[in-house]
């Protein structure tokens, strides 16, 4: 069983985030880190490789600057290999872009049975992109997959819906995007961390996919960012400590609002 | 892309039209002469009338899915409606598990990009642009189409009011769903409905959520028991649910549901930017948190730097005896 996961390497969640005045998209020139939702689906997959007993994970990026430190991450926990591509090309892409982009990515990977990926990044969170691929791939899908198990050539997913969940069955290969909080991601030992360091990561250029630079970032993005303005600010109110009497000045702001 | 014809993807369960569907129709008949709903399923003339007193004219409709998941059919019958002249100028879909689905899709079946988490829509040199809450809503961007395609908006709930129009049942009308090949092999083989009692997260008047500073998963009751006592639906921000403390449909945020309840109570919620998109747009926010820096402080109306396992039992005591 092999399986590819579609990974994103972005800025660090904890450091404030800032639009590149020239382009107002995401600056993303600084150092980048795994996906923390990327991280299910390395788990899951890792997981359904196992239950196969064979087969590997393969990991697909797509990032500025040859960027590998989210890649090694996900190879520390035991992905065997990668593809990143990076060119300045890329600079601007949409989501559309970015799935086409990722699908040649995974054509290159290898023969797989699966791709996995998060329901949508934590910094652009379009959450368009798994359903894209698995459209641009040709392949069936199920999105939003709180779990998965692999009976011969059929996934069978548990899908979250908006009134619980649905028993889903999909032949393979197929693209299943899961939510976070799924399973829980191994820390990487210390000998993963080690190991990491000689797994092979290909990297490439959008040529090397054969897709044409001119069809893809700035030039081939259908969309453009007009306007970026401020928006209105909530008026912080009162913050006081808690001198054990906090709770009364809930009570009281509940009884002035009659909620009771 | 002019905007004369808006198709807006109704979602419904059971005959009841989601409300998210009803917001849609009430933005799409400010901004289009013609509104139609794209419908998947079996059930149609349900609620055609429904869609119909909230404006719309028509419901395009797939007919039964066969147990399909909407994504694939949905789309491909859109796209072939497009491709033979009879598109829209702009669909618009839900932030939904199903209207992301479509919007994938559909936006590779058109090679046309989709302009996502939208909240409101505008003119912008004759064609309508989206925007788009950024940092946790400090700012907005709007972003327009460059090409002339079919414009597909993925739109979030609760960004605009549902409202009748007056007008009759929606006419039914059949859209064919072409031959969908390899993709559309994904079959729903069973469904789960997890029983909640009280009020629906995303329609509840009080909204208490707990997050990582209640310590540990039992201490989720403390939001439970407040939650009852005030008659409230609970809550969480997105770490606890990763935990695995609460199901997933908790969530409130980015990723989660968007509320905008007339109190929102965040317990040991530190109001990370994901979170705060998701509960900003309350009218009263309250905030217990020990960390006087965390973030929730800055939108809430009352915040209380304190405890919650102190703060939580002694609220809930004084709630009861009154």
């Amino acid at each position: 069983m092999n399986v590819v996961v579609c990974v994103k390497q972005i800025p660090d969640p904890a450091d404030p985030g800032a639009l590149d005045p020239s382009t107002n998209t995401l600056k993303r020139d600084g150092k980048l880190i795994l996906d923390e939702s990327d991280s299910y689906g390395v788990e899951m997959a890792l997981q359904l490789v196992d239950a196969a007993g064979g087969g590997e994970v393969t990991l697909v990026s797509m990032a500025p600057n040859s960027e590998v430190s989210g890649l090694r991450t996900a190879l520390a926990m035991g992905a065997a290999k990668a593809v990143l591509v990076s060119d300045d090309a890329l600079k601007g892409s949409d989501a559309l872009t970015t799935a086409k982009v990722l699908a040649k990515a995974i054509e290159r990977a290898g023969a797989y049975d699966l791709v996995l990926a998060a329901t949508e990044s934590s910094d652009g969170y379009t959450g368009t992109v798994p359903e894209q691929i698995a459209e641009v791939l040709g392949l069936p899908s199920v999105t939003f997959a709180k779990s998965i198990a692999i009976d011969g050539g059929t996934a069978k997913v548990d899908r979250q819906t908006e009134a619980g969940y649905d028993e889903v069955t999909c032949p393979l290969p197929a693209v299943v995007s899961v939510t976070a909080g799924v399973v829980e991601p191994r820390y990487p030992s210390f000998k993963g961390i080690m190991a990491a360091k000689s797994k092979p990561v290909d990297e490439v250029k959008v040529a090397d996919l054969g897709l044409d630079a001119a069809n893809v970032g700035w030039a081939g993005a259908g969309q453009a960012i007009v306007e970026v303005a401020d928006a209105e600010a909530r008026q912080a109110g009162e913050v006081v400590e808690d001198d054990g009497e906090g709770y009364a000045r809930i009570v009281s702001f509940l009884s002035d609002l009659k909620i009771i | 892309m002019g905007i004369s014809k808006i198709w807006v993807l109704a979602e419904a369960s059971g005959g009841n039209v989601a409300t998210i569907t009803l917001e849609l129709l009430a933005k799409a008949r400010e901004l289009a002469d013609t509104v139609e709903c794209v419908y998947g399923g079996a059930d149609a003339d349900a609620i055609a009338a429904t869609l119909g007193a909230h404006g719309a004219s028509k419901v395009l409709s797939t007919g039964d899915l066969g147990g399909q998941l909407a994504g694939v059919p949905v789309a491909a019958a859109v796209a072939a409606a497009v491709a033979a002249g009879n598109g829209p100028d702009a669909v618009f879909l839900g932030t939904t598990y199903d209207g992301r689905d479509v919007a994938g899709r559909l936006s590779v079946r058109l090679d046309a990009p989709v302009i996502t988490n939208v909240v409101d829509l505008v003119e912008r040199d004759g064609g309508l642009a989206g925007v788009e809450p950024v940092f946790g809503g400090t700012q907005n961007v709007i972003t327009k189409f460059t090409t002339d395609k079919v414009g597909i908006f993925l739109i979030r709930p609760k960004s605009f009011a549902a409202e009748e129009s007056g007008g009759g049942a929606a006419a039914v009308e059949a859209l064919t769903v072409p031959d969908t090949g390899a993709t559309g092999a994904a079959r729903i083989v069973n469904r789960h409905v997890e029983e909640k009692s009280g009020p629906q997260l995303d329609e509840a008047d009080v909204v208490v959520a707990g997050g990582r500073g209640l310590g540990e998963k039992d201490n989720y009751a403390l939001v439970e028991n407040l939650a009852k006592a005030l008659g409230a639906a609970p809550g969480a921000s997105r770490a606890i649910v990763d935990a695995g403390w609460v199901p997933y449909s908790y969530q409130v945020g980015q990723t989660g549901k968007v509320v905008k309840p007339t109190v929102y109570i965040a317990a040991g919620i530190s109001g990370a930017t994901q979170h705060l998109v998701g509960m900003k747009g309350s009218k009263n926010i309250i905030a217990i948190n020990k960390d006087p820096e965390a973030p929730i402080f800055s939108v809430a109306d009352l915040g209380i730097v304190g405890d919650v396992h102190k703060v939580l039992p002694k609220l809930l005591e004084a709630l009861q005896n009154r």
